[in-house]
C-alpha cells in the first residue's frame, strides 16, 4: 500500500507546547510533527522529562497546543472546547493506562460499559452487549461480572483493554500499558495487542522499556521535546512466541 | 448523559459507602422529623385552643371598661368603672341580636367549710352566664331572680371547691360555707370543666348572685365586665353593633370620642389566640429548620470528601469523554438522592415522632404543607449544598486528576 492511499488518522504540524512554571517557561514540546496512519502500531519512547506525557494528552485530546495544530481523524482539535474535546475522545480514542484505573467494586461488563454511557446513541441493551463483545475479545468472556477487586493485574488491563475498543475508536492510546505488569503478563498484553494490530486497529504505545519497540511497526523516539528518531520496523518480532519461549512459571 | 444513567451511578456511589451516606442523611432526617414534629405540635395546640374557645361558644362577646389601648399605656382608675348597673339595664331590655346577657364581678379569696379552706374565686353573675357558657348544674339547682333581687347569700360551687371543702364525699348542696367570712349557702354544684388551655383550673369556682357579690363583698356600684351571646356566630358583629351604639348612649359619647370599653367576641379571641400560637409555631421551625441548615453542610462536607477521594474515578470518566457537566450532575444527583432520601426517612421518623408526643398527651396534628415543604426544603438542601462540590469535581483537570495518588 503506497502512503498516499493510507488514511491518515493522526496529524501533527509542528505542535509546541509550553508550561508556565513560576516565572520560567518550559517547553514540553518544541516542535512536533509526524502523521499516523489506520492501522499502524506505534510506540512512542524517550526518558522522564522528554515531553512522552505531553505528547500523550495531546494525542488523546486532554490537553490542547499552544502552537501548531492537531488533527485527530481530521479534525482540527487546537480550538475545540472542552466538551468538545470530550465528545471527541469518547468517539475516538481508547485510552489504555499504566495503573487499569477501573472503578472500585464494578464488574467488569459495567466498567467496560463507561464509555458508552456517555454516549446517547447506545441504549442500555446495546451498550451491554458491545461491552461483552469486547470483553470476549479480550479473551474475558467468562469473566464478565468479575469485580475489579476480584481480578488479577492482567485481568484488569484485559478489561481496560476491552473498555479502550467498546467505542470502537479511531486510535488506542496506550499508556505504559506493561508498566505494572509482570514479564509474563506484560507479554501477553503485547500478544493482544499485537492481535488487535493485525484486526487493522491503530495503537500509540507510550513506554520509556524500549523491548517493546521490537513489537510495534513503528518507533517514534522523543528527546527534549523533539523527535529523536522515526523508524519503521520491517522485522516486528511475535510477542506470542516471546511468551511461548519464556520458561514456565513455577507457581503453574 | 441520561438521567437514568446518572441515578444509577449515584446510586452506586451511595451504596458504596453506605455508612457514609447514612450519617449525612441522619442530619437531614433528624432535621425534617424535628420540623414536622415541631409543626404538628404547634398546630395541634393551636386547633385544641380553638376548639376550648369554640366550646365556650363562638358566638360569646365580652365587654371590659376602660378604652382600647394596647401596649400598655395607663389608664385612670375611674375609666375601669364605666359599666354601671343602668348599662346592663339598657342592654337587657334593648337586645336584639343578643339572647343572654350576664354583668360580671369577681373576687378571690378563701373559702372554708368546718376545717377544710381552699383558695377560690367568686364570680358575680346572672342567670343567663349558665345559658351563655352552657354550663350545666349537675346537682342540685342554680340561683333564682329571686335570689338576685334580694342578693341572697346563695352560691353554686365547682367540683374542685366540692373535693377540697368536702373532702369525706358529703353532699354539699344545702350545706353553708364561708367566703371572706360571709356565709354562702350551696344550692347546687357545676359539672366538672376541667382545665382550659391557659392551665387554668375551671372548676375552682364559687358563682353567687351578682348582685350580692357587688354588695356584700365589693361593696362597688360598677361591673368588671359584661358578657353576653349572640344569636348565632353569623350575627356576631350585628350584635357588636348594636353593643356599641347603646353603650355609646349610655355613656353619652360625643361623634368622634373614643369608646370607654371594649367590646371582643369569641372568634377575635380565637383569632388572638392562633396567631400568639402561629407565632411560636414559627419560632419552633425555626429552631428545627436550624438543623436542616447544619444537616445541609454536613452533606456538602461529605461531597467535597467524596469529590476529593473519587479524584481518580473523575479523571477517568473525563478521559473516556465525561463532559465537565456530565460529572457535575452525577455529584449533584448523589447529594440530592442523599438530601432526599434523608427527607423522606425524615417525614417517616417525624411522624412517629407525632405519634409518640400525642400518646404523652401533647396535642398535634401534622398539617398536609409542612410535609410537601419539608419535602422541597430538602431538594434544594441537596441542590444548594451539593452544588459547590460539584461543581469543584467538574472542574478538576482530567490530565493531573487520571495520575492523582
Amino acid at each position: 500500500m503506497s502512503e498516499k492511499e493510507r488514511k491518515v488518522v493522526i496529524e501533527l504540524k509542528d505542535v509546541r507546547r509550553d508550561f508556565q512554571v513560576g516565572s520560567e517557561v518550559v517547553h514540553a514540546l518544541r516542535g512536533v510533527s509526524f502523521k499516523i496512519y489506520e492501522g499502524e502500531f506505534v510506540t512512542i519512547m524517550g526518558t522522564s522529562g522528554s515531553g512522552k506525557s505531553t505528547l500523550l494528552n495531546q494525542l488523546g485530546c486532554l490537553d490542547t497546543p499552544t502552537k501548531g495544530e492537531y488533527f485527530l481523524d481530521g479534525t482540527p482539535v487546537r480550538k475545540m472546547s472542552k466538551s468538545q474535546r470530550a465528545k471527541l475522545r469518547n468517539r475516538k480514542i481508547g485510552f489504555v493506562f499504566q495503573n487499569y484505573n477501573l472503578l472500585p467494586k464494578t464488574t467488569a461488563v459495567e466498567n467496560v460499559e463507561l464509555p458508552l454511557m456517555y454516549n446517547s446513541k447506545y441504549n442500555a441493551k446495546q451498550r451491554r452487549e458491545a461491552a461483552i463483545k469486547a470483553l470476549q475479545d479480550v479473551g474475558l468472556g467468562d469473566r464478565l461480572e468479575h469485580k475489579s477487586n476480584q481480578m488479577s493485574g492482567g485481568q484488569m488491563q484485559r478489561v481496560a483493554i476491552a473498555r479502550a475498543l467498546v467505542n470502537n475508536p479511531a486510535v488506542i492510546l496506550a499508556d505504559e500499558a506493561t508498566g505494572n505488569l509482570d514479564t509474563r503478563t506484560s507479554f501477553e498484553m503485547l500478544v493482544l495487542f499485537q492481535k488487535l494490530h493485525a484486526e487493522g486497529r491503530t495503537i500509540i504505545f507510550v513506554t520509556h522499556n524500549p523491548d517493546i519497540a521490537q513489537y510495534s511497526s513503528r518507533n517514534i523516539m522523543l528527546r527534549d521535546g523533539k523527535i529523536r528518531e522515526d523508524t519503521q520496523n520491517y522485522n516486528i518480532l511475535s510477542a506470542k512466541e516471546a511468551l511461548d519461549a519464556l520458561p514456565v512459571n513455577q507457581d503453574d | 448523559m441520561n438521567f437514568i444513567n446518572l441515578l444509577k451511578i449515584a446510586l452506586r456511589a451511595i451504596a458504596n459507602n453506605k455508612f457514609r451516606s447514612f450519617l449525612s442523611m441522619l442530619g437531614i432526617i433528624i432535621g425534617v422529623a424535628a420540623v414536622i414534629i415541631m409543626m404538628a405540635i404547634g398546630q395541634g395546640s393551636k386547633e385544641s385552643v380553638r376548639k376550648e374557645i369554640s366550646k365556650q361558644g363562638t358566638n360569646v362577646i365580652n365587654i371590659r371598661p376602660g378604652a382600647d389601648m394596647r401596649g400598655g399605656v395607663r389608664q385612670d382608675p375611674s375609666a375601669m368603672q364605666t359599666l354601671k348597673m343602668s348599662d346592663y339595664e339598657a342592654i337587657y331590655n334593648e337586645k336584639k341580636f343578643i339572647t343572654h346577657v350576664s354583668p360580671e364581678v369577681n373576687s378571690s379569696g378563701q373559702a372554708i367549710y368546718g376545717a377544710n379552706n381552699t383558695n377560690a374565686s367568686i364570680y358575680g353573675e346572672s342567670i343567663d352566664y349558665f345559658d351563655i357558657k352552657q354550663w350545666n348544674i349537675e346537682q342540685g339547682d342554680c340561683f333564682t331572680e329571686e335570689d338576685i333581687k334580694k342578693s341572697a347569700k346563695v352560691c353554686v360551687v365547682g367540683t374542685t371547691i366540692v373535693s377540697e371543702l368536702f373532702p369525706d364525699g358529703q353532699d354539699p348542696v344545702g350545706k353553708t360555707i364561708r367566703f371572706k367570712s360571709i356565709p354562702f349557702r350551696v344550692v347546687g354544684v357545676l359539672k366538672s370543666k376541667g382545665y382550659n388551655s391557659w392551665g387554668m383550673d375551671q372548676d375552682n369556682v364559687i358563682i353567687a348572685p351578682y348582685t350580692t357579690v357587688m354588695k356584700r363583698i365589693l361593696a362597688q356600684t360598677y361591673f368588671s365586665s359584661f358578657i353576653c351571646s349572640a344569636i348565632t356566630e353569623e350575627m356576631t358583629d350585628d350584635a357588636i353593633n348594636e353593643l356599641t351604639e347603646i353603650l355609646r348612649r349610655q355613656h353619652k359619647l360625643k361623634e368622634g370620642d373614643d369608646n370607654d370599653f371594649q367590646i371582643r367576641s369569641q372568634q377575635e379571641m380565637m383569632e388572638t389566640m392562633s396567631s400568639t400560637m402561629d407565632t411560636i409555631t414559627v419560632i419552633l421551625v425555626v429552631a428545627a429548620a436550624f438543623s436542616l441548615l447544619v444537616a445541609g453542610i454536613g452533606i456538602m462536607n461529605i461531597m467535597l470528601v467524596s469529590v476529593t477521594e473519587r479524584t481518580k474515578e473523575i479523571g477517568l470518566r473525563m478521559s473516556v469523554g465525561a463532559r465537565g457537566i456530565d460529572i457535575s450532575n452525577q455529584f449533584l444527583i448523589e447529594s440530592i438522592m442523599i438530601s432526599i432520601t434523608g427527607g423522606l426517612l425524615g417525614i417517616i421518623v417525624g411522624w412517629l415522632g407525632t405519634l409518640i408526643c400525642s400518646s404523652f398527651g401533647l396535642p398535634t396534628a401534622i398539617p398536609a404543607w409542612s410535609i410537601i415543604v419539608s419535602f422541597i426544603v430538602c431538594t434544594i438542601i441537596g441542590i444548594g449544598f451539593g452544588y459547590f462540590p460539584a461543581r469543584k469535581a467538574a472542574s478538576l483537570d482530567p490530565i493531573e486528576a487520571i495520575r492523582y495518588e
